[in-house]
């Protein structure tokens, strides 16, 4: 399949409204000429970015699983719970399909999407040209399904706002819960700041040369 | 547009580039996100204390990762792991304590299982009917750390924080004595009983007791301590005894002190010393006794109702007690006795006779004495309703003379036959003399009397009743006529009256005349003169 890009043109495409566009001499920032935003021929500093993004989501894994979720306080004593051991407590007492929910929306999603944007960007900057229809798949995915992550956050949000009876019965979100909000946000960054261009662009190339 | 000028060699500009800020500030989030993850794994690790083992014989009421280790109330810690020991006889629990608590992990520092426990004494851990156990912790004041503990499978009575002394009381036996029974003095409850164990050779009990502040201060090196264990009732020659501390003694047992009155204030005890654990009051505050002198008492008279232990009593005054009683074969009278062994505390004797000093010098020779002048030993009856002796001594100075055999071992008192033996004998006398009274021919004299009597009143009763009926009919006639003969209206009455009346007229007559005759003493001879007009 021999198709002439719009970067082999020398041509750029708006990232919000579409429109294709001839690059100005003048001028190093370049803007739509419909809408306004600004031009690049790819994201700017898209791979770097976006290993920024993803090493600290990485980094903030670690205390988002570790440190507890929700802090319950009740008459018969405190308890604090991690996701993982809201999970096994779930699994335990008998609510399976509700520990799958949340063990894949809390923790194998999470994951799974830094495993997924660490492999894209690997391959980019390799410049291979393996199975590029199957990633951008995978990036479509990644994109997708990231803000369902939220699902745990939004469950300790609401019982924080809900459950407050002083002495009797009290919950406070935990430490691990501002973690997981962050690392789920700066997914959603790196994978916004990941060019999917960038995975097409050896295999042009590599028809250029070869 | 101008055309550009081919010829000159000049240097192309180079297009500045912006500054690459936005790079710069995209590398800014790992940083602040490892710093932030940094932060957190540092707090941990730095929070992080010790983490120590606690072996309990169950598990019961602990669950790893939220049963709490709670010293005052306060969270130190919590049981990360629950495992059986290797030879699987005990439970190893595993926890984590909190850093700030590590100075509290030391050799004497105790834990405990709080559950909830119902007893006489007390419902304690009611809270954790809800909440689950916990582990209870009290700190010990060694300074050597630990982190191996053995849990305790009762909760201490006391803990370290308390202010007071513990002691060791060792006694025959337990009595009622249960841990954490009450400990009075003078019916205030001023401690409590810590542990309570069969000594190892088993001829004993030990038993620890914790004595709060300030009443650590009354137990003395001379306090005596004794069972206070419900009632102690009993029953002896001194009557009838009914001695408790409290109901709450009475349920649950307790033990009691006190100082024995007489003797001079000591100073206050050791922290655990060692007392005796008497079983009674009576028996704890009894003076001490250090010169005791055995006697023998040989009576003919039966025993019933002398034990070991009844009192010997001089006029009233405790001396001694019995300590054996037993029979013996005395070969000169071919008769069969009874010994009692009786113990005299002779500082009894000798305190209470300090007038006789000197004497007491020789106690022999004062003993000797006091035979001479008739001192001898006799059963009394202590208790009438229940039969209970006791051995008497007094002085009987018309008692056979008698001596004591210094050579025997031990010495032989003389007694005397007691009371009820002489009653006893005079009441046999007495019945002998009864049986000689010729009873039945008193009966037949009566008998003849008690005829002759009836015969009499027959007698009366013919003759002389209807003549004393008629005497009675006669006089009962002569009384009538007396009565009309008295009557107001009767002539006799009238006839006295008229009389009286002639009497008064004459009476009346002759004054007049004697009136005249005065006056004209002449007509004595001359007559009565006319009246001249």
């Amino acid at each position: 399949m021999t198709t002439t890009t719009a970067a082999e043109a020398g041509m750029l495409g708006c990232h919000a409204c579409g429109l294709l566009s001839r690059p100005s001499a003048a001028g190093h920032t370049l803007e739509c000429a419909r809408c306004g935003a600004s031009l690049h021929v790819r994201k700017p500093y898209s791979i770097s970015r976006t290993w920024a993004f993803l090493m600290a989501a990485a980094i903030l894994y670690i205390p988002a699983n570790v440190l507890p979720v929700m802090e319950t306080g009740s008459l018969f004593g405190a308890q604090k719970d991690t996701i993982l051991s809201g999970v096994v407590y779930l699994w335990t007492s008998g609510s399976w399909p509700l520990a799958a929910i949340i063990f894949v929306a809390s923790i194998m999603v999470p994951g799974g999407k830094l495993l997924a944007l660490t492999v894209l960007l690997v391959s980019v900057q390799r410049r291979s040209s393996w199975n590029p229809l199957e990633r951008t798949k995978l990036y479509r995915m990644v994109e997708l399904v990231g803000r369902w992550s939220m699902v745990d956050i939004y469950v300790v949000a609401i019982l924080t706002a809900l459950v407050q009876f002083k002495a009797l019965a009290t919950i406070k979100a935990g430490p691990g819960a501002i973690a997981f909000g962050a690392v789920v946000v700066l997914t959603m960054f790196a994978a916004e700041s990941f060019d999917p261009r960038l995975i097409w662009d050896p295999l042009e190339e590599r028809q250029r040369h070869g | 547009m101008a055309e550009a000028p081919q010829d000159f060699d000049l240097p192309e500009a180079v297009a500045a580039s912006k500054r690459r800020w936005s790079l710069s500030i995209v590398w800014a989030i790992p940083i602040v996100a490892a710093l932030a993850g940094g932060w957190l794994a540092f707090k941990a690790i730095s929070e992080q204390g010790p983490t120590i083992t606690i072996t309990f014989k169950t598990a019961e009421g602990l669950e790893a990762g939220k049963t709490k280790i709670k010293y005052k109330n306060v969270d130190v810690g919590e049981v990360k792991q629950i495992a059986l020991s290797r030879d699987a006889s005990e439970v190893v629990v595993t926890a984590e304590v909190v850093k700030g608590a590590t100075p509290y992990l030391v050799e004497d520092t105790r834990f405990w299982v709080v559950r909830p426990r119902i007893g006489a004494g007390g419902v304690s851990g009611l809270g954790t009917l809800f909440s689950g156990g916990y582990i209870g912790a009290d700190v010990g004041k060694s300074s050597q750390a630990r982190r191996k503990f053995t849990g305790l499978e009762v909760p201490p009575v006391f803990t370290s924080d308390v202010p007071g002394r513990q002691f060791v009381l060792r006694g025959h036996d337990l009595g009622s004595v249960g841990i954490g029974d009450t400990v009075f003095f003078r019916r205030v409850q001023v401690g409590q009983v810590t542990a309570a164990e069969l000594d190892k050779d088993g001829n004993g009990v030990t038993v620890r007791i914790f004595v709060n502040a300030p009443y650590d201060q009354y137990v003395t090196t001379n306090t005596r301590f004794w069972h206070a264990s419900g009632i102690d009732l009993s029953l002896d020659a001194g009557g009838f005894k009914v001695h408790t501390e409290s109901l709450a003694a009475i349920i649950l047992g307790g033990i009691a002190f006190q100082t024995p009155p007489g003797i001079a204030v000591s100073a206050p005890a050791e922290a655990d010393a060692v007392f005796t654990l008497f079983s009674d009051r009576a028996q704890a505050m009894r003076l001490p006794d250090t010169t005791v002198k055995s006697y023998a008492v040989v009576f003919d008279e039966s025993l019933r109702g002398l034990e070991p232990g009844s009192p010997v009593d001089f006029r009233g005054v405790l001396l001694g007690e019995v300590k054996e009683i037993g029979v013996q074969y005395n070969p000169v009278g071919k008769q069969i006795q009874m010994r009692v062994e009786v113990l005299i505390f002779r500082d009894r004797l000798i305190s209470r006779m300090k007038m006789m000093a000197p004497e007491a010098k020789d106690p022999k020779a004062f003993v000797d004495t006091l035979v001479v002048h008739g001192l001898r030993a006799q059963l009394r009856t202590g208790n009438l309703l229940t039969g209970q002796l006791y051995v008497a001594m007094d002085f009987f100075p018309t008692a056979k003379p008698a001596a004591i055999d210094w050579t025997k071992e031990p010495p032989e008192l003389p007694t005397m036959p007691g009371g009820l033996q002489e009653l006893q004998a005079s009441v046999t006398g007495l019945a002998r003399k009864l049986q000689k009274i010729p009873f039945e021919q008193i009966g037949a004299d009566v008998h003849q009397v008690l005829q002759s009597a009836d015969k009499l009143v027959n007698r009366l009763d013919a003759e002389v009743a209807p003549e004393a009926r008629a005497t009675l009919a006669e006089a009962r006639k002569t009384l009538g006529t007396a009565e009309r003969t008295l009557n107001r209206d009767a002539p006799l009455q009238v006839d006295a009256r008229q009389a009286l009346r002639e009497i008064s007229r004459a009476a009346q007559a002759l004054r007049a005349l004697s009136d005249y005759l005065e006056r004209h003493p002449e007509a004595l001879i001359r007559g009565k003169r006319e009246q001249k007009p």
